[in-house]
């Protein structure tokens, strides 16, 4: 796409302290330590990953799409944007992305907000929402769905147009492409592996993306 | 608005907050009385707040980024909490967000209450959560905001900017409750305001007997997604 910004990062995937392949559908949660670089990669392409960041030492401090926007001027994230937390904390910033656009107003798939969607009968389909669900009720610390607000859609391509409309785009993405990030606190990340059907977001195939962590950049 | 279905009426000074559980089958309206007024607003499920407004539920399914007559605003269980029954503003801002107390220092300078008495400076963050403690809610259950009376451009490359003069003097917004809905509302400067100065504005509001929608209201029969939205809300109450 035209005018966007792609930059790619020195780090090697065989360097990396942490690599896991997400299938579609699964949840990941995972604390990340300050300075530590944190890699998405959509190996197949237009995948959706819904994504939340947490203060790790306070979780109702956490990413807040309208503080990012605002704080960047901009509805997109590429490289050079901080993620911004509801308490004004610089939680990530973007290092690296070989994509260049990200989402932040399209928030999750529900099953309950696919019924309104697509069709009342749609509820039983698994969306993002169950995803985030299950993952906090298992890391066992207390958060509830009190704490998944509007996430990020890595690698999802949502413009508004001038006259106000949001639309879905087509994706901009492809196999292979990444997006990297580094914490600027300790900090903890909830992804659901979007398994939305209901839309072209994925070419009606989820499939299955990588993430990997590294301790310290390499030169 | 018929005047004998007027239960109270009021005013919302500049850079104070209000909150009140707006009940079904009863409609807000908010007036701007000197033009360029922001009224911040979240909402809340009353009965079961943890059912709250959801900014991309509203979004997308209206395919919209801005909200005027004829759009409901979305619970994150598929409700509608309430829908825009009139609205002489045509923009109201879903995206922009609040300010904080840094981003009202910073533009504004320091301002106390001891100089200043109950002109200091308030910030949108520290108001939502004053108002929200009063009914037992706190920051976990912070959640994006709309802005009515602000109008916020996004332009093709992505970045956001503020219309000016977006709202006159007398303009208003009328927002029904399709549930009981728990409002939390402060009129603290929009955060991408460019006025120098700390100029927040009054809002006039009235609360008033509304009927709920029938089968051919406007706000339902918009689109199918909203047909479906209404037919979940009032299953809630059945």
């Amino acid at each position: 796409m035209v005018g966007l910004d792609l930059v790619e990062s020195k780090l090697e995937p065989t360097r990396a302290v942490y690599s896991q392949e997400i299938p579609a559908g699964e949840p990941w949660i995972h604390p990340l330590r300050k300075g530590q670089y944190f890699r998405i990669v959509d190996l197949h392409g237009n995948q959706a990953v819904d994504t939340l960041f947490y203060n790790e030492h306070d979780y109702s401090d956490r990413y807040s799409a309208q503080d990012t926007i605002q704080q960047q001027g901009n509805i997109y994230l590429t490289t050079g944007t901080k993620l911004m937390s509801t308490g004004g904390t610089v939680l990530l910033t973007i290092v690296a992305d070989t994509c260049g656009r990200h989402d932040t107003l399209g928030g999750a798939c529900a099953t309950e907000s696919n019924m309104v969607r697509y069709a009342l009968e749609k509820r039983h389909m698994h969306a993002c929402r169950n995803s985030f669900m299950k993952a906090v009720i298992e890391w066992d610390h207390g958060m509830s769905k009190r704490d998944i607000v509007s996430n990020i859609n890595f690698f999802m391509n949502v413009p508004v147009t001038r006259e106000g409309k949001l639309t879905f785009e087509d994706g901009i993405s492809e196999p292979g492409k990444y997006v990297e990030m580094r914490a600027e606190i300790d900090v903890l990340v909830l992804i659901s592996n979007c398994p939305q059907l209901n839309n072209p977001c994925n070419a009606y195939n989820p499939t299955p993306v990588q993430v990997l962590i590294w301790n310290v950049p390499e030169t | 608005m018929e005047e004998n279905s007027v239960f109270w009426e009021e005013t919302i000074q500049p850079g104070a907050a209000w909150s009140h559980v707006l009940k079904r089958g009863t409609a807000l309206r908010l007036v701007d009385l000197e033009g360029g007024a922001n009224v911040g607003a979240i909402f809340y499920n009353f009965d079961c707040p943890v059912e709250r407004y959801n900014m991309p539920d509203t979004l997308k399914a209206q395919h919209i980024a801005r909200l005027t007559k004829g759009f409901v605003l979305y619970s994150d269980m598929g409700r509608i909490l309430c829908s825009i029954v009139e609205d002489k503003v045509g923009w109201h801002d879903p995206i922009g967000g609040t300010s904080n107390a840094k981003l009202v220092k910073a533009r504004y300078g320091s301002s106390r209450y001891q100089e200043q008495r109950n002109d200091y400076h308030k910030n949108g963050r520290d108001s939502f959560l004053i108002e929200m403690g009063k009914w037992g809610l706190g920051p976990r259950d912070l959640t994006a905001n709309v802005n009515f009376f602000t109008r916020v451009d996004v332009a093709e490359d992505g970045s956001v900017s503020f219309g000016p003069d977006n709202s006159k003097a007398g303009d208003f917004v009328e927002l029904r409750a399709e549930m009981n809905i728990l409002v939390i509302l402060n009129t603290c400067p929009h955060p991408l305001d460019p006025n120098p100065r700390y100029e927040p504005k009054p809002v006039r509001l009235s609360v008033r007997r509304a009927p709920v929608p029938g089968a051919d209201d406007p706000c339902r029969v918009s689109r199918a997604e909203n047909g479906r939205g209404f037919t979940l809300t009032e299953r809630y109450f059945l």
